[in-house]
């Protein structure tokens, strides 16, 4: 991984008033992968959207670590259904078509 | 602008405390944003009108102030223009936003002035959509497009065998933050255009391939067209019309995972020779006594 890919989780935290812990936190739920370099930890730019939005369901909605990791694992799977969804509709209209 | 009744949206009564506001915004902000709701635009509009209910609620000098005009708004504008006035300053200056991007209904802004002045809340940017037409040979494999939003040049990576409307969320490339909120983001949903010989179903592709009946009965050779090129098939004797055969890794790429092909399934249509001479017609008459 290339260092301009690789964010300070201290950085990250001070510019979202968090606290490192919540971050630990999500890492030890197995919820988002970080990165360590020279025993400073890094938050990789491919997590990097995943866990803006748990920042905003644990401090915007309140909503607890157990909340985040059900909610993530359901948003998963509504999204591979919304994929199935997407694929049956489209075989649908070609037999309709025909 | 219609007036709003932020406690109806919150769904709390006017004696409602700041708890109270504050656990009916966070249930409903469980319930509508966005983050909960990907793709989905109605609830992100009524996640606005609870985060503007909220907004104005959860402030006591601007729910004091709603609380007093908000059923009669009209009165509040005509109130603070004479307020503007008596501090000597260009009328219309404090109530309308120039952020025409603005996420608050012409209703907040009339009242409490433009979205973007005078409060310390961070406001994400509106979600921006977008569509991208493409055909079939188009998305055979991963390739990059600059597509003009919103006056910026983006360049994306379309993967290969890419879904009909398919939806790519571009984070950060909506429109831009309130108060230095962070930017929204931007959809891309993709249409890929219907093949005139090539139907799709997932990664496999349909095709109907017409061989005569001499081939068809003696068997022999055919050239098929492929997406990728053409191919020279083996005809089986007394091939009939109807039957499927399938192509292995010549159909469609499955998206995101390289090297990885659907098939393509061939159906045969036996075509029956038409305009016959003569003697065709005798050795065919003759065929037919030998049943």
């Amino acid at each position: 991984m290339q260092s301009e890919e690789l964010i300070p989780a201290e950085e990250f935290c001070i510019h979202h008033h968090i606290d490192i812990s919540f971050i630990y936190s999500l890492k030890d739920s197995g919820l988002i992968e970080l990165a360590s370099r020279e025993e400073k930890i890094y938050v990789p730019l491919a997590e990097l959207s995943r866990l803006e939005k748990m920042v905003r369901l644990y401090y915007e909605m309140d909503i607890n670590l157990e909340g985040i990791e059900t909610i993530s694992y359901l948003l998963e799977r509504m999204n591979s259904m919304q994929q199935t969804i997407l694929q049956l509709s489209n075989r649908l209209e070609r037999y309709e078509s025909e | 602008m219609e007036f709003i009744d932020y406690y109806k949206v919150l769904g709390i009564d006017k004696k409602a405390t700041e708890d109270d506001i504050k656990k009916a915004y966070r249930k409903l902000a469980r319930k509508l944003h966005p983050d909960l709701n990907p793709n989905d635009k109605n609830a992100h509009q009524q996640f606005q009108q609870v985060n503007e209910a909220n907004e104005v609620l959860s402030d006591p000098e601007k729910r004091m102030k709603y609380d007093k005009y908000g059923k009669d708004w009209q009165h509040a504008e005509q109130f603070e223009q004479q307020r503007q006035s008596q501090r000597s300053r260009p009328q219309g200056e404090q109530y309308y936003s120039d952020d025409s991007d603005s996420e608050f209904s012409s209703f907040f802004e009339s009242m409490f002035g433009g979205s973007g002045r005078g409060r310390k809340a961070k406001y994400r940017g509106q979600d921006l959509n977008a569509a991208l037409k493409l055909g079939l040979t188009d998305i055979l494999q991963t390739q990059q497009q600059t597509l003009a939003v919103n006056g910026k040049n983006i360049r994306i990576t379309i993967p290969a065998g890419i879904e009909n409307g398919q939806v790519i969320k571009l984070k950060g490339y909506g429109a831009p933050g309130v108060n230095g909120g962070p930017a929204g983001d931007l959809y891309i949903t993709f249409s890929i255009a219907p093949h005139p010989d090539f139907k799709r179903t997932g990664n496999d592709l349909f095709t109907t391939v017409p061989i005569d009946l001499y081939t068809a009965v003696l068997g022999g050779e055919t050239m098929i067209s492929t997406l990728t090129g053409k191919v020279k098939l083996k005809v089986n004797p007394e091939t009939q019309s109807g039957t499927k055969i399938r192509l292995k890794g010549k159909g469609m790429p499955v998206y995101k995972k390289e090297g990885e092909t659907g098939d393509l399934y061939i159906t045969y249509e036996v075509k029956l020779p038409v305009n016959l001479t003569e003697k065709q017609k005798a050795l065919f008459k003759e065929l037919s006594q030998l049943k």
